[in-house]
């Protein structure tokens, strides 16, 4: 159920390889072909470290301008979700939280839209981030107006929240789009990474290095909390303190993520869940654990999205939530106890 | 100043409902110190009260001469542990990793394993209760009562001079019920200070030092069992009449019910 710290160590070691390679071996894969050494090779050229003659201009183009930002964004996605949903999970005691099913997404989303039309494209990760406060504050309000904090009350009034902010988002778009909106809608609700670049690639790295990493030392303090508040408080967690640093952060993080890849989904519940499996409940060894997992599954995710119908791209929402919501209906009976 | 855990003239009150009004009363250190009364008297009140888990209206609580509501959270979980009365969770950890948890106020955000001293506190506390054979096991797949003793082991293991317990021989067998009580003596015998609330007035008497009986939100007797433990304060505090003996063997009060008192009949 749980890792000493050998296992533990080399457990983390083979993610990070299987993470590098995921980058690359996704790089190499679309219409163009590519190969891994040539994927090295210009990575190498563009940090400025000796090696091969550079590839052509055209392959550098592809290699550098276009497939790496993507996938450099779906791993810091796919990371951040995974951690935001693993940290949701612990501080509310619900193992259904996910920055998705509690609303967070579609209320980031509706608030990059908002700054988006209003034309202030460069503050759209502030707008998805008091969208996804505003969110989570009012999810938060109707689970209490619901008689208390239970898993399945947070998850309805996540669904009511989310379809709220969903429309909001939808008819914003309609109104005033000028050409292909039901595409932009999708890609909104659904999520897409498609046309990412180096500036997306920056929001996304910087928020999961910036707020992401900080919250890996919440660990130890999120283990307190698996009895409640106040067992936590007895072990000398400051916990209002801690509970509103954590959810700020979370909404902050699920803000830039949004603003660049729209509401992805069930990413923050599944990889969690599965990473419990081999790391135990321990949040110091499993939300480290999780990151890495979240970041090559999105890779992947987001790979098959620009691939499986090519040259159409599926937004890749639609397959995290196939994968995720069987999941979901797994973890429901699993714990139909406490729900 | 005096050892052990002093209440003075503490209110606690929950919107317009006080659950306790002016309390003073004391668990004095190297004594198991038994907390009694009827349902809703107060008694979890008061322990929550103590580790600032409610706000105080007034009054103040101090531990060995210092004010433990307003002590610095850490300084507090190093000083004391509470262990309450147990609900449902949703808690996927072995139980060794359960015991783990009351080294949290011991250890450093930068500390990625548990210390050798963490390791010997946790292994000591999962044998005080018992449970050392039990340690890898998923602490869902455990019964009710070896949940509890392991709380008790998670509260062991923070090594408390402060030790509060809520039911805690709740869910048990007789037997366990005796393990539990036994362990708690022993603790007070060494020095620490241990106050429980509990239910059933027989065990309180055969284990405990002194008992302090709340009604009401107020505390209506404090001192050793046999003076405390009489057929007019069980007919005041809890409404049963009852005869009460001295055990055969120990020469403690023993209880015996005859049954509720009569309306009207008071």
């Amino acid at each position: 159920m749980s890792l000493n710290q050998g296992p533990q160590r080399a457990l983390n070691g083979a993610l990070w390889a299987l993470l590098a390679l995921s980058l690359v071996l996704a790089v190499t894969l679309g219409p163009a072909d590519i190969a891994a050494t040539e994927v090295w090779q210009t990575i190498a050229h563009h940090l400025g470290l000796p090696g091969e003659v550079p590839v052509t201009r055209l392959r550098d183009a592809i290699i550098w301008d276009l497939r790496l930002p993507r996938v450099l964004v779906a791993a810091g996605i796919g990371a951040g979700l995974a951690l935001c949903g693993a940290i949701m999970q612990a501080l509310t005691r619900n193992p259904l939280a996910d920055p998705y099913l509690l609303g967070l997404s579609s209320g980031a989303a509706l608030g990059a839209v908002v700054f988006l039309l209003i034309g202030a494209s460069l503050l759209m990760p502030v707008g998805a981030f008091a969208g996804a406060g505003a969110a989570m504050a009012l999810t938060l309000l109707i689970t209490k107006l619901l008689g208390g904090a239970t898993p399945s009350r947070a998850i309805l009034s996540g669904i009511a929240i989310s379809a709220l902010m969903s429309a909001a988002t939808s008819f914003l778009i309609f109104w005033s789009a000028t050409g292909d909106s039901y595409r932009e809608i999708l890609s909104w609700l659904m999520g897409s990474l498609s046309g990412s670049g180096w500036a997306d690639a920056g929001v996304v790295l910087a928020a999961v290095l910036v707020l992401g990493v900080p919250m890996l030392f919440a660990g130890r303090a999120l283990d307190a909390f698996a009895f409640g508040d106040a067992a936590a408080a007895t072990l000398g967690v400051d916990v209002v303190r801690l509970r509103w640093l954590l959810l700020g952060a979370t909404a902050l993080l699920t803000g830039s993520l949004v603003a660049v890849g729209g509401a992805i989904g069930f990413v923050g519940l599944i990889v969690p869940h599965v990473v419990r499996l081999a790391t135990g409940s321990r949040h110091r060894v499993m939300l480290p654990v999780a990151m890495l997992v979240g970041a090559s599954f999105m890779v992947w995710t987001d790979t098959a999205a620009r691939s499986l119908f090519a040259p159409r791209e599926l937004p890749v929402g639609i397959i995290t939530a196939l994968l995720g919501a069987p999941i979901f209906l797994l973890v429901l009976l699993r714990y139909r106890r406490v729900t | 100043m005096s050892a052990g855990l002093v209440f003075s003239g503490v209110s606690v009150r929950a919107g317009a409902a006080v659950l306790l009004d002016g309390v003073n009363c004391r668990a004095e250190a190297g004594r198991l110190t038994g907390l009694i009364g009827p349902n809703g008297a107060g008694k979890s009140s008061l322990l929550k009260a103590a580790l600032a888990l409610v706000p105080l209206e007034r009054g103040a609580i101090h531990f060995n001469g210092a004010d433990l509501p307003t002590m610095p959270r850490r300084a507090r979980a190093q000083l004391s542990a509470l262990v309450e009365q147990s609900g449902l969770a949703e808690v996927h950890l072995s139980a060794r990793e359960v015991v783990q948890l009351g080294r949290i106020p011991f250890q450093s955000v930068w500390q990625s394993a548990p210390s050798p001293e963490d390791d010997a506190a946790v292994d000591a506390a999962l044998a005080a209760v018992g449970m050392a054979p039990l340690a890898a096991r998923a602490y869902q797949s455990l019964s009710g009562g070896e949940q509890q003793r392991l709380h008790v082991a998670r509260a062991l293991a923070q090594q408390p001079q402060l030790l509060l317990l809520d039911e805690p021989t709740n869910h048990l067998d007789i037997h366990a019920q005796f393990a539990i009580l036994e362990l708690l003596r022993q603790r007070a015998r060494a020095g620490a200070t241990v106050l429980l609330a509990i239910h059933d007035l027989n065990l309180a008497a055969s284990f405990c030092d002194a008992l302090i009986v709340l009604a009401g939100g107020r505390m209506v007797a404090q001192g050793a069992p046999e003076a405390v433990l009489t057929p007019a304060l069980l007919r005041a505090v809890y409404g049963v009449s009852a005869s009460v003996l001295r055990h055969p063997a120990s020469g403690r009060p023993l209880i015996a019910y005859d049954g509720p008192v009569a309306p009207g009949n008071d």
